[in-house]
């Protein structure tokens, strides 16, 4: 039955590693009592994480759409729930994405947290585990485990470690998304009963109703819009990511959004082909309403966080767009542009943090000028405030070229809207710079200010290279997901069929 | 003999505290007593796990789907007598009493699940129900609320009410069939099935155990005597009565199988009603217990779904429901206990900063909270999991969507006592003193919350084969 799985005997399994690693690791945090301790065995385990995922870089064959790295055992026989994990080329960069950002993550609150850090580093390393765990999983309801055990961290994250308006904000994030969520399960279920099986990849491509597909698409479609969040399901996303600590809104902006566009590509595309086709243009429409919100809203921000909170908004709507035009182009812009937002707004939001632990500010007008005193972070700063504009020669570009050429050649009004937002991008990022880097007022309070230290170089030059090496030579990331992204398609157009349209809903 | 041990043992107890009750002994004394009745009682229980055979003229079935609920009744009590540690709310004087009708309510619970004919059926339910009715007031009255009185007050009536109404529908089904034994009830009933009486029959009993389970609108009185019993009463009164009332549903429910439709529908609404009632009032509550009363009122809808299924599954999964919620209340009133050292009654806003007096504690509240509200990877999700999936198989796709909908509702005021306990710092850091025992079977209850979370197969196989055992 498992033809859509590749399991090679004799080789470790990575992924199961992958999550239990990080597991056993919040397992052992939670005996020892040493905060310090705690932040050196959390970024020991992060690290190691991240090597157990490169044997899956250099191992993945890209000349197979299957799913590579598989594991396969029964968990729950009398519903047939079974333990099933696989890569592909959509999943793997995001999987890799999340196991290098990690040991920044860890890196990036060494300082910024100084209460119950032994508590906060066993929340980051299960949430890690949770998030590698929703990518690989190929069983709905491991994937609907662990989509929604990742809640509980995160709310924490925020609760416990955020800003002034953490209740609201860790409750507003918590509801809003597990609201989505119970109708997705809903609709597990019901393509449960359907296909006598929770493996996904068995629900692909197969006959369902005109009615069944739009109900279950719309179920997915609640849970991933939210979760991405695309307008107007976004007002949960620049509470939570104000008001969570410097590492909660690293993995927020880079990884939990991403969450929701690989549910679209996960489950919307192949296991609702039909229903997709019939929604497209509303929700290319609507990822046009979030470009343009996002950018108009970014603009009027004066808190920096803020600023870049809405501008993922933004940067997003370009996401959900590539998806939905349905083209080689757009898909793989789309892939390559969720790991450029997770690397840019992830340093993004690591930059804006560094400033708050000098300045406990995060005001624009309180950190005008500091660039005289930081040569090092401006420098940072800029490079990627230039990444986040699609700057030609930075990650962001090629991934957003690619998506407006996919949308051009089949929806060139949309497109075309859709152009304003990334002059939008400059223009708010430009602000944002010219305050900070350029901005000439001699503010008393930052006479101390102190440029970056070693630590915090390490942390944001990962990204920089990043930012460089997709930005010049894209090529080996697009090389693993070229595969994948012509069977999706595939699947995709093979359903093509009569077609979805109102009179076929209404009996 | 052997079929009969544990309720033998349980009996012997009784009589042990009776005997006990008329000297004035220590609180200490007595609490020993117990602890070593309710210990040999766990393990008489699970040694008669595998028995089997009827007993006294077979009114009294003896099978894997009667001991094993007699072994979870064991555990209840063994763990409400754990964590009441001196039971602080209870007046001196009465202590050896109380606990004597703890006993008492107890053998009736496990009289009840073995119970196959009506009358006898009736009997130990109203034993447990009596030793109940007087555990409430009994309540030390030192903070002057005299809360209890009221709520005995209405517990007794409205007990008493749906008892009539259960006894009215008895004698329906006597009057119908000519027989009390549930075994000859059920070939009979499926002739006479579209006669009304016989669903009016059927409908009045089922409201008797609908009363215990406080399923809406048989629910009144739960709140109130949540609110009003002591503590540890409640935690008592809130998980092993309710296993007891699981069971007698599922063994009268599965009376009328095959033409269970219309009854179906009738149960499926309950549950709805019950979900939505539930959950709505216990956004609003201040007080912990009467949030858990209502939310209790909520968990009483969710099962209402394995049961309406009416196939071994739907059962199979009702079972594990109620066996996962008997141990998320445990942990959640383990908690409780602890907090409220003088036996008074908590406040939410109580728990505040829980994490600073007792990290433990907070973690195993937190767990419990989460696990009730139905968040992977605990017991709760699970157990809600199996049953959505159950009943949308049946095609009950309203009553699922409602279900979902009601999971999302309850998440708010779940998630707000994990808020105060963990996110909000105390003025006064107070610890609170917890003993390795409690923290013991604290960590246990966390445990199994995990597992059955986790890896519930073992769970779901031993209840289904239970249920084989009946059907």
């Amino acid at each position: 039955m498992n033809d859509f799985l590749i399991i090679k005997d004799g080789v470790a399994p990575f992924l199961s590693i992958l999550i239990f690693l990080p597991l056993a690791g919040a397992l052992l945090l939670f005996l020892t009592g040493n905060e310090n301790f705690a932040r050196f065995l959390a970024l020991i385990v992060t690290l190691l994480t991240a090597a157990v995922s490169m044997p899956l870089y250099f191992g993945f064959d890209t000349t197979t759409a299957k799913y590579q790295f598989g594991e396969h055992h029964a968990w729950i026989p009398a519903f047939d729930i079974n333990y099933t994990l696989g890569v592909d080329g959509i999943s793997l960069l995001l999987v890799l994405m999340t196991t290098l950002l990690m040991p920044l993550c860890v890196l990036g609150s060494w300082k910024y947290i100084q209460k119950r850090v032994r508590e906060f580093m066993v929340c980051l390393l299960i949430m890690e585990a949770s998030m590698i765990g929703v990518f690989v999983a190929l069983d709905f309801v491991l994937f609907y485990v662990l989509w929604e055990a990742m809640l509980i961290p995160m709310y924490l994250l925020i609760a416990i470690w955020g800003g002034p308006r953490k209740t609201y904000a860790s409750i507003k994030f918590f509801l809003y998304t597990l609201a989505g969520s119970v109708m997705l399960l809903v609709a597990i279920i019901a393509l449960y009963l359907h296909n006598n099986s929770f493996s996904i990849p068995m629900m692909m491509g197969q006959e369902y109703s005109s009615l069944f597909q739009v109900l279950v698409f719309l179920a997915f479609f609640l849970a991933f819009a939210i979760k991405v969040p695309m307008f107007p399901f976004h007002t949960w996303l620049p509470a939570a990511h104000v008001e969570a600590p410097t590492a909660g809104s690293v993995i927020l902006a880079s990884v939990l959004l991403k969450m929701g566009t690989y549910g679209f590509l996960r489950f919307c595309l192949p296991i609702t082909p039909e229903a997709t086709l019939f929604f497209v243009p509303y929700i290319l429409w609507l990822s046009v309403a979030g470009i343009l919100y996002g950018g108009f809203t970014a603009l009027a921000q004066s808190d920096m966080k803020k600023l870049i909170a809405y501008s993922s908004v933004g940067h997003m709507g370009f996401v959900t767009l590539g998806i939905f035009v349905l083209n080689k182009n757009g898909i793989e812009g789309a892939i390559l542009q969720m790991i450029n937002h997770g690397v840019t707004t992830g340093a993004l939001f690591l930059c804006v943090g560094m400033i708050y632990e000098r300045t406990h500010s995060r005001e624009l007008a309180d950190a005008t000028g500091i660039g005289k005193l930081m040569p090092w972070y401006v420098t940072f700063l800029g490079f990627f405030s230039l990444s986040s504009l699609a700057f030609p020669g930075t990650n962001s570009f090629v991934g957003e070229f690619l998506i407006l050429v996919g949308g051009f050649t089949k929806y060139k009004i949309i497109a075309g809207c859709a152009i304003p937002g990334a002059v939008l991008a400059a223009a708010y990022m430009l602000r944002m710079l010219q305050k900070v880097v350029w901005g000439g007022t001699n503010n008393p309070a930052h006479s101390g200010l102190g440029d970056l230290n070693m630590r915090e170089i390490a942390t944001l030059a990962p990204l920089l290279l990043f930012v460089f090496w997709i930005g010049l030579s894209p090529e080996p990331f697009m090389e693993i997901m070229h595969t994948s992204v012509a069977n999706l398609l595939d699947q995709v157009n093979s359903a093509g069929g009569a077609g979805i349209s109102m009179a076929t809903l209404i009996p | 003999m052997k079929l009969f041990a544990p309720e033998l043992w349980v009996l012997t107890g009784c009589l042990i505290l009776f005997g006990v009750s008329l000297f004035k002994v220590s609180s200490r004394t007595v609490k020993l007593w117990v602890g070593f009745i309710a210990l040999i009682n766990i393990v008489v229980t699970s040694l008669t796990l595998f028995q089997e055979g009827p007993l006294f003229f077979n009114a009294y079935q003896i099978d894997l789907f009667s001991q094993l609920f007699k072994l979870l009744v064991a555990v209840g009590l063994g763990v409400v007598v754990l964590l009441g540690n001196e039971f602080p709310g209870i007046e001196k004087e009465v202590k050896a009493e109380y606990y004597l009708f703890m006993l008492l309510s107890s053998l009736g619970l496990m009289m009840v699940v073995s119970c196959v004919e009506l009358l006898s059926l009736f009997i130990a339910l109203e034993l447990s129900s009596f030793a109940l009715y007087l555990m409430v007031p009994m309540r030390d009255d030192r903070s002057g609320v005299r809360s209890q009185m009221e709520s005995a007050a209405k517990y007794i009536l409205f007990g008493v009410m749906a008892t009539g109404i259960m006894l009215f529908g008895m004698s329906y089904l006597f009057g119908l069939t000519g027989t009390t034994y549930l075994g000859e009830l059920l070939p009979r009933l499926h002739s006479i099935a579209d006669q009304p009486a016989a669903v009016v029959g059927i409908t009045m009993v089922l409201a008797g155990f609908f009363f215990k389970l406080g399923l809406f609108p048989f629910h009144f009185w739960l709140p109130d005597v949540y609110q009003g019993a002591t503590n540890e009463t409640t935690a008592f009164i809130a998980s092993v009565p309710k296993l007891a009332a699981v069971a007698l549903l599922i063994r009268v429910s599965a009376l009328y199988l095959p033409e269970g439709q219309t009854a179906s529908l009738l149960l499926g609404g309950l549950a709805v009603f019950s979900m939505f009632y539930g959950n709505l009032l216990a956004l609003v509550q201040k007080d912990i217990k009467r949030m858990l009363g209502f939310s209790g009122i909520a968990h009483a809808g969710y099962v209402m779904l394995g049961i309406l299924v009416l196939g071994e599954t739907g059962y199979a999964t009702s079972v594990f429901y109620i066996v996962a919620y008997l141990v998320m209340n445990l942990a959640c009133f383990l908690v409780i206990c602890n907090v409220a050292g003088k036996g008074e009654n908590l406040q939410i806003d109580d728990l505040t900063g829980l994490y600073q007096r007792a990290p433990l504690l907070a973690l195993i509240l937190g767990i419990s909270m989460f696990a009730l509200a139905g968040i992977p990877p605990f017991a709760g999700f699970m157990g809600k999991f199996m049953l959505l999936t159950g009943a949308l198989k049946q095609g009950y796709l309203a009553v699922v969507i409602m279900a979902a909908i009601n999971t999302a509702i309850s998440i708010y005021y779940y998630l707000s006592v994990v808020r105060v306990a963990y996110c909000s710092a105390a003025d006064e850091v107070t610890p609170v003193p917890v003993s390795p025992l409690i923290k013991m079977a604290g960590v246990m209850l966390v445990l199994i919350i995990l597992v059955m979370g986790i890896v519930p197969s073992t769970f779901l196989n031993m209840a289904t084969q239970a249920i084989r055992t009946i059907l």
